[in-house]
């Protein structure tokens, strides 16, 4: 609404510029003003920048989204394999330190595996990858009791494509928060 | 003459003499190229629907198309359409249509004990011969033909079991449609999929589903006698096995294992559950006494030892290891005992696969000379088989992924589990031993994991 004034009063402007400069007329028998609407300016418009109240950004420390955020909630395996990358370990290692800031929160942690392989070698492969990250975290101090483990073999995928890409990420050990939980 | 029709089947069979008997021209190695031409005429119905006697006679002709060693001529081409169970037919009626077996059939209702119930009888003529053909009854004794009697609600065991003693009589084979197939059936999206257990007929009829799919359940088993079923289910959290009793229609989890307990099957003598239990990240076989509850460890390695499957003699067992680096097949004595190894050399568990791929999912078959496997080779699924020394590795299928076989069981044919393409969804199928007659077994779902009973009584 705002935008269609400011045109019709650019309009009335630019009227009243062309009738302004026209070139001097020869000496008129009748002097007749020319008519010039003398349009109101569009009052200007005045934003006035406020400073907001600062509100906390990013997820409750302690949240099920904090550790999502700000530790990662899953580590990738490569192809057949059940060693941990360098940057698995690194996930692994805030998941420790997190959970030793919250120690009421005990954990889920599922072994997952792509879809070419079959049903139960990949149960097998599933699990040994669950126990895989649980060992790490009960190395790095977390009480083996705050862990479960369990696998989910090729039947729980995250990706849902049939392609490189989703398979290198249903190749996982996903952690799960099952109690303890801030908000 | 009587014995040409069955000794070229036999032939077929690769039991019978090499007597050459060019009509046939069938050969079991390379499948069947040439069916036989068989005539079953709609079986006469005796103070019973006669549609009850049409269906009857459809599901013996299904029954035996499906193996693809047959073709039932088709109705239009009956010369003689005045056939009495009792009287030869006219056998130049059924040469000129070149049948060369024609069954001749009744559907009565009877009386018994104040009960109604259904009976089928059935004789069968070796057309070019021109004599009747005799079958053996279950009891073992020669007789003029078969007859078969149940309830009204049961009538389509009276035409597999008719079935079956066509299929035995021409081939010298056991049969197997009077057999079920319990399966996984699955509906819902990819990441959140429901997994229940069903079972239905080998011909796919009278599905039911047994388990509510609230909990995921995977690799069903029949016991020998066909009243239980071994699973994995995910009820209570982590996956176990459970038995599944028929009868009772009631489900138990096996044994007290404080981890993962899968890939369950019955021992031959349906005594003991062959188990995997994964701890810490190890998976190895363990063999449970039904009676006591006591469980054996069969193997002890720190690699990934599962899917066990118990030769026919009970004393040996192939299994699934990845100790070689990549998942293959091995073979060791139940009792644990040291062998000598086809590949050279003495151990407790002797590899078997030496092909490039991964091979999983061993079952050893009825018979005890094969093993059908999952193999997965340059980004393709197969099902396969392989002798028990490793030696003879045939595959039968290719594509996206084909998986988990199990055998019919008189070992003629692998049902199995397809998914044709990327993101298709699974369904079943069969294949026969020789790589020939590829089927798609219907079923109302999608369907995986298909274990075959032994023959019903």
């Amino acid at each position: 609404m705002r935008k269609l004034m400011m045109t019709s009063a650019s309009i009335a402007v630019f009227v009243g510029v062309a009738a302004c400069s026209s070139t001097p007329e020869p000496e008129p028998v009748v002097v007749e003003e020319p008519v010039v609407v003398e349009e109101e300016p569009e009052p200007e418009v005045v934003v006035v920048e406020e400073t907001l109240p600062v509100v906390p950004t990013g997820p409750v420390e302690g949240s099920l989204e904090d550790f999502q955020v700000n530790v990662g909630d899953r580590v990738y395996f490569d192809l057949d394999q059940y060693r941990l990358s360098a940057d698995a370990q690194g996930i692994l290692q805030r998941q420790a330190a997190w959970l030793s800031s919250y120690p009421d929160v005990n954990i889920l942690v599922a072994g997952n595996c792509d879809e070419r392989g079959t049903r139960e070698y990949n149960l097998a492969l599933g699990e040994r990858r669950a126990s895989v990250v649980k060992n790490y975290l009960v190395d790095l101090g977390v009480d083996p009791a705050r862990i479960q483990t369990v696998s989910y073999g090729k039947e729980r995928p995250l990706a849902l494509g049939s392609n490189d890409a989703a398979w290198a990420q249903n190749r996982n050990g996903f952690t799960q928060l099952i109690s303890g939980v801030v908000g | 003459m009587m014995k040409r029709l069955f000794c070229a089947i036999a032939l077929a069979f690769g039991l019978g003499s090499p007597a050459a008997l060019a009509q046939f021209e069938v050969n079991i190695q390379e499948g069947v190229l040439k069916p036989t031409p068989i005539a079953i005429p709609n079986f006469e119905a005796i103070g019973v629907d006669p549609a009850v006697a049409q269906q009857i006679s459809e599901v013996v002709r299904a029954d035996l198309e499906s193996t693809g060693l047959f073709t039932i001529t088709p109705e239009e081409a009956y010369i003689q359409t005045d056939l009495n169970i009792e009287v030869a037919p006219r056998f130049a009626d059924w040469k000129i249509i070149q049948s060369d077996a024609l069954v001749v059939g009744t559907v009565e209702q009877i009386t018994r004990d104040g009960n109604e119930l259904i009976r089928g009888s059935v004789r069968m003529w070796d057309v070019y011969g021109e004599e009747l053909m005799r079958f053996e009854d279950s009891a073992g004794r020669q007789v003029s033909g078969r007859r078969f009697t149940t309830t009204p609600e049961d009538v389509r065991r009276i035409a597999h079991k008719i079935a079956d003693a066509i299929y035995s009589r021409l081939t010298g084979e056991d049969g197997y449609f009077d057999t079920r197939i319990v399966y996984i059936a699955e509906t819902g999206p990819k990441n959140a999929r429901i997994k229940r257990l069903a079972i239905m007929d080998a011909d796919g009829a009278n599905v039911k589903y047994l388990t509510s799919g609230a909990f995921t359940v995977l690799t069903p088993r029949f016991s020998p006698e066909a009243q239980q079923i071994t699973y994995m289910s995910y009820e209570g959290g982590i996956p176990r096995v459970y038995l599944y009793d028929l009868r009772r229609a009631r489900q138990e989890v096996l044994g007290n294992f404080r981890s993962m307990t899968f890939a369950p099957r019955f021992s031959r003598d349906g005594n003991s559950v062959l188990l995997t239990q994964a701890t810490n990240g190890n998976s190895d076989i363990y063999l449970m006494d039904l009676q006591t509850r006591q469980s054996r460890r069969l193997t002890d390695h720190p690699a990934i030892d599962t899917s066990p499957s118990m030769s026919p003699d009970g004393r040996q067992i192939v299994f699934n290891s990845d100790r070689g680096g990549s998942p293959q097949l091995y073979v060791m004595n139940t009792n644990g005992t040291t062998r000598v190894c086809p590949s050279g050399g003495r151990d407790i568990a002797c590899r078997i696969t030496f092909g490039s791929g991964r091979y999983s999912t061993p079952v050893w078959s009825p018979r005890g000379d094969l093993i059908a496997f999952t193999k997965q080779s340059r980004g393709r699924f197969h099902i396969g088989v392989i002798g028990i020394d490793g030696q003879g590795e045939r595959l039968l299928t290719e594509s996206y992924l084909d998986e988990g076989p199990d055998w019919s069981p008189n070992g003629r044919v692998i049902t199995f589990f397809r998914e044709r393409a990327p993101g298709a969804s699974p369904q079943l199928w069969s294949v026969d031993l020789t790589g020939r007659n590829l089927r798609r077994l219907q079923t109302p779902t999608d369907a995986s994991d298909p274990a075959w009973s032994p023959l019903l009584d």
